[in-house]
């Protein structure tokens, strides 16, 4: 039930950026050289990155990793603009540093080989699920990932997806694929999954949660609770869970849906 | 050089020490820091019972600053005893239990706890918790009410106590006199101040308990002018703190009269600055050439 522990050591300090890959107008990808520990890196895991000259920004930004490229000795972070921090953060450019946190939290679980998994993400919650489907793919699971959003604008990277996941899209306003909600679409009818992975805004999360319990299908969902030190040190990013309130950075991010107290 | 300062019983290797309620209890920092390095560290707000705390959210980001309202979220003293002490005894570092309840008895039977553990030379009574709804910062803000926990404290605690101020109150000096007079080896100050954060597009709260306690460089000016108020009232030491970032935070707190200081939210933003601290407290004291660092309390010209 509980999601699997990384023991692997956490770095900070200064990373140097490789590239900055600008999606549209509110996402880009930035890759970062990561001088050790590419290999350690598991799917769900997120970065805290220091936002350096912004009058509004304090705190680290949470990210979750997108890829890592463990012959390039680097990781992915896929961003989207939503505030100051983040489009300071756009601002880098290939050679400069970037202060960083990594890895934090706990990981996706990968299911057994021969098995067959769901992954759903919502906006820019797409961005833990990459990783996933690369890693279950290389562990010769079968990943479908359906990508949902408002409209087409939120509907990105499907040609990254593609390389490792049956993709399938849905958005509210049905400008790109099925139009409706993530759980409206056809694909969640299907109940011959053995595991349902989901990252998104926490409504949607919650409904494809509930569609998983209808289904007896395991679910696992990454949250994002505000978070102040990424290490479960100071204890404000919790949610309710069967055994008290678990911090969102080191018990989670990643929980199995049947030990949280969504109510 | 000597960076060695003594607060009641506990010699500190430098006076850097790490606030409650942002270090965890240690392990949570090994990956990043040697806490042997550390003067002293100060862990978990820990009560008698088990303590859930407040709902999320409990957290607000503020301009050069945060606001939290986590309320004392702990295991309970037992659990402290029994599963995490024997874990983090091993440390050599002066750890401090931060003692909260929310009756005086409660206080009482966890200080009594706490006396029992060989490798915990002291506590941080804290009277100043200001996210809890009974106890914690309602005994801190009167000077009969700190006086009857610090004294009652004190029969039953041998070690080092220092009892941890709130700034929300009229005049601190007045409360850090009435403890010195019962006994406390030490005082450490500011928690957090009282204060909020409104989201003005949905119209609610930021946090669940509506107010939570504000810590960061934004508090700094105020926690320095307390400090500096309650050296010209107390002989006892005094532990400084309040959105200190670095070293020359550090230094000007022991200026205003700190004979140590504790590193808070500044551990959520740089795991190392603790490290940081003590090696620019070196620097400082080469390039000012002092040889000892007690030179520096209450120093200011």
């Amino acid at each position: 039930m509980t999601t699997p522990h990384n023991h692997a050591k956490k770095h900070t300090g200064l990373l140097k950026v490789l590239t900055n890959r600008t999606i549209n107008k509110s996402y880009y990808v930035l890759e970062i050289e990561i001088p050790q520990g590419a290999k350690d890196i598991l799917p769900g895991q997120f970065v805290e990155i220091l936002v350096e000259d912004s009058k509004s920004t304090f705190l680290r930004r949470p990210i979750s990793i997108y890829n890592v490229n463990i012959e390039r000795n680097s990781m992915e972070l896929l961003i989207q603009i939503v505030g100051d921090g983040t489009r300071q953060l756009a601002k880098l450019k290939k050679g400069d540093f970037v202060d960083i946190m990594y890895p934090l939290g706990k990981s996706f679980s990968i299911i057994k080989s021969g098995t067959k998994a769901l992954l759903v993400g919502g906006g820019v919650g797409v961005a833990p699920l990459l990783y996933l489907a690369k890693n279950l793919k290389d562990n010769g699971v079968e990943p479908h990932i359906l990508l949902g959003g408002r409209t087409y604008e939120n509907i990105i990277e499907t040609d990254n997806f593609e390389k490792y996941a049956k993709v399938y899209v849905s958005t509210e306003d049905g400008s790109q694929g099925e139009k409706g909600l993530v759980t409206q679409h056809s694909i969640m009818q299907d109940a011959s999954f053995d595991m349902i992975y989901s990252c998104g805004p926490d409504p949607m999360m919650r409904a494809v949660a509930k569609v998983a319990s209808n289904n007896n299908t395991n679910c696992e969902v990454s949250l994002e609770n505000m978070m102040a030190c990424g290490i479960g040190a100071c204890l404000c990013c919790v949610t309710p869970t069967t055994s008290g309130h678990q911090c969102v950075c080191s018990d989670g991010p990643v929980f199995n849906t049947k030990v949280l107290e969504w109510n | 050089m000597n960076l060695a300062v003594k607060i009641g019983d506990l010699e500190l290797k430098n006076p850097v020490m790490t606030a409650s309620g942002t270090f965890g209890y240690g392990p949570e920092f090994e990956d990043f820091i040697d806490i042997n390095r550390l003067g002293g560290m100060v862990v978990k707000g820990t009560t008698l019972h088990h303590r859930e705390g407040n709902a999320y959210p409990r957290m607000a980001e503020t301009p050069s600053g945060m606001l939290n309202a986590v309320g004392l979220q702990n295991k309970g003293v037992d659990v402290f005893c029994k599963s995490i002490y024997p874990e983090i005894k091993h440390y050599d570092t002066n750890i401090l239990v931060n003692v909260s309840g929310s009756t005086v008895e409660e206080y009482i039977e966890t200080a009594e706890r706490i006396n029992e553990l060989d490798h915990i030379p002291g506590i941080e009574l804290n009277i100043s918790c200001p996210n809890v709804k009974e106890g914690g910062m309602a005994f801190g803000t009167s000077c009969p009410s700190a006086v009857a926990v610090t004294h009652a404290v004190r029969e039953v605690y041998k070690k080092t106590m220092v009892v941890k101020l709130s700034p929300n109150v009229t005049n601190i000096a007045d409360i850090a006199k009435a403890v010195q007079d019962v006994g406390a080896d030490g005082v450490s100050l500011i928690n957090t101040l009282l204060a909020m954060a409104i989201n003005a597009e949905t119209r609610r709260s930021v946090l669940s308990t509506v107010t939570g306690g504000l810590s960061g460089p934004a508090v700094k000016p105020i926690a320095l002018r307390m400090v500096w108020q309650v050296a010209q009232a107390v002989k006892i030491p005094i532990i400084g703190m309040g959105g200190i970032m670095n070293a020359t935070d550090a230094i000007e707190f022991m200026l205003a009269g700190a004979t140590a200081i504790q590193v808070g939210t500044a551990n959520f933003i740089d795991p190392n600055v603790t490290m940081k601290i003590i090696d620019g407290m070196e620097d400082y004291m080469k390039r000012h050439n002092i040889d000892d660092i007690n030179e520096l309390v209450g120093g200011m010209r």
